[in-house]
């Protein structure tokens, strides 16, 4: 299934930061133009066992640009605005929100990792809330805005999160950090939410952090608290 | 995730249709449930009805004082609003005490209705389990039931406990559940909304073929009462009940005019504890008096392997609650 497609437009966000879109070679792109046969045989823990064989081909065929891509039986076409941008994807209606944001749209700064809505690392926000995109559809968002961590950052300058989490150390690994980031912007919009340590540690609850990163976690978003915009 | 037919609808009416055209479909709401098992497999709907651009994401304050609260009505939006801050705060804290804020926000108040056990056996997909599989045995019976199996109404079918908190503070509380179908709408009382597992734990709700929970209405706020919902469990935060209370208090005069107390973590389903509010009622407040009707509460408690000391856990649930509260 889509799950294990590689994007179709892997870099086509016009207002993506990311240095993944940057034309330069990157890790990722590295590893994309390998193929995912050459995957399965050297990083067998990226294809999950038993679905190596049906992915190879699948994603060779998948450099295709989505505008060549014909609607496949069982697939519908689901409009998303994407950090802005109107996004179109022909999907089928077990594809995960998750998935099809990393995989269908490029965006891989969304990082799947328990896929299961109990670590957080997947959360983005749908119409401005924070949700675990790994337990959504994406067909359930037709017409619905989405932002990643891609989107947070406005004409090369970062969002104000991603600043603190910079300026403490809010990370090791880094590979919740763009789920830490992205609760946090929305946990700092919502005046329902309290402004105390407690308040803050409770509402980031979802978001794990293995490496335990949790003390300058928090002081990065206390300090991202006075330079958020004022109008959202 | 295996394969299924995806609809959506747009009204009640369309909803109900869609369900009732095929065998084996689910209604997907928030998904935090659904798609969770539909991904281990343990639920397998051929088709799914999205019925989340229904108009159910209302709550409105009814003529006699109830409030009525729309199934699609997020966690998230329910603990926040002004009227359930005000005249039910065992509602709100129950509420925010469960999950995290991005489940909280997509979670829906139907589906924390409909919140499917915790149960390991259950959600591994090979274990006996009667729940998934009827017929098959209960692996949590004599297997690893520490946390998430309950004290009180068990059977040798089904331990598994209840998950949600939300159900807890609405036992407590009383109220409603309207469901629609293919022949019409009814109410059910929540009280009976959630069934005993019984010797067919497979059947978990009063829910009759393709009928979809609508509303759920709160009985009004008692006048002049005080309420707080108190839950123990193995960390802070974003985790589920080993034992929890939500207890709804009026005093007068230094008498107990009222008390409904319900638990959380220890039964199979959320748990009204009747026998603890009769013994508290007409009675001046005293540690003795809580300790009595906590021990009330869990006359008929039955310990598994390794949850024994869920019963006076639960009934420390109760007296700390109750002394907080009329304190």
């Amino acid at each position: 299934m889509a799950d294990h497609d590689i994007s179709e437009t892997p870099h086509a966000c016009p207002s993506c930061p990311s240095p993944e879109a940057a034309p330069a070679p990157s890790r990722r792109s590295f590893l994309m133009s390998m193929g995912a046969s050459g995957l399965a045989v050297t990083g067998g823990g990226l294809i999950p066992r038993g679905q190596a064989q049906a992915a190879a081909p699948a994603a060779a065929e998948a450099q295709v640009p989505a505008t060549a891509v014909p609607l496949a039986p069982g697939e519908q076409t689901v409009n998303l605005v994407v950090n802005g941008a109107k996004r179109s994807v022909n999907v089928p209606p077990n594809a995960v929100l998750l998935d099809v944001v990393r995989e269908k749209l490029g965006l891989t700064g969304t990082k799947k990792g328990c896929d299961h809505g109990q670590c957080g690392a997947c959360t983005l926000h749908v119409n401005g809330t924070a949700v675990n995109s790994c337990l959504s559809l994406a067909v359930m968002h037709d017409g619905d805005e989405i932002t990643t961590i891609e989107g947070l950052a406005q004409d090369g300058t970062l969002h104000p999160v991603q600043e603190a989490f910079w300026a403490h150390d809010a990370y090791q690994c880094g590979y919740c950090t763009s789920g830490q980031m992205m609760s946090a912007v929305a946990i700092l919009k919502d005046a329902r939410i309290g402004r105390d340590d407690a308040s803050v540690r409770e509402a980031m609850s979802g978001n794990i952090c293995r490496c335990g990163a949790y003390k300058n976690i928090l002081a990065a978003v206390q300090s991202a608290r006075t330079n958020m915009p004022k109008v959202s | 995730m295996r394969h299924f037919e995806y609809s959506r609808a747009g009204d009640v009416g369309q909803a109900v249709a869609n369900h009732a055209a095929m065998q084996n479909t689910a209604f997907l709401a928030g998904g935090t449930t659904l798609l969770d098992l539909m991904k281990i497999d343990v639920m397998r709907p051929a088709a799914v009805v999205d019925i989340n651009r229904v108009a159910l994401k209302q709550i409105e304050s009814l003529p006699d004082g109830r409030v009525r609260i729309g199934a699609l009505v997020s966690n998230t939006d329910l603990a926040r609003h002004a009227k359930v801050v005000a005249d039910y705060p065992v509602l709100a804290e129950a509420l925010l005490s469960g999950a995290t804020t991005q489940l909280r926000n997509k979670a829906t108040t139907g589906g924390n209705v409909m919140q499917r056990v915790r149960c390991n056996y259950f959600r591994d997909g090979v274990s006996p389990c009667n729940k998934r599989t009827p017929g098959s045995g209960c692996a949590a019976v004599g297997g690893i039931n520490r946390s998430v199996h309950a004290v009180l109404g068990t059977s040798k079918s089904c331990i598994a406990s209840h998950p949600s908190d939300m159900c807890v503070a609405m036992a407590a509380i009383g109220a409603t559940v309207t469901v629609q179908g293919p022949k019409g709408t009814r109410d059910i009382a929540f009280a009976d909304f959630h069934l005993l597992p019984s010797d067919t734990p497979e059947k978990e709700h009063a829910l009759m073929a393709d009928e979809m929970i609508t509303h759920v209405t709160l009985d009004a706020p008692l006048a002049g009462a005080k309420s707080a919902y108190f839950k123990l469990r193995d960390r802070a935060s974003y985790q589920f009940a080993l034992a929890s209370s939500a207890i709804i208090i009026r005093l007068e005069g230094g008498v107990i005019k009222q008390a409904r107390i319900a638990l959380g973590g220890v039964g199979t389903k959320p748990w009204r504890a009747t026998e603890a509010e009769a013994q508290l009622v007409g009675q001046r407040p005293t540690p003795a008096l809580f300790e009595a009707a906590a021990a009330a509460a869990f006359k008929t408690a039955v310990a598994q392997t390794h949850n024994a000391y869920k019963i006076p856990l639960g009934q420390q649930a109760i007296v700390r609650n109750l002394s907080t509260l009329v304190a």
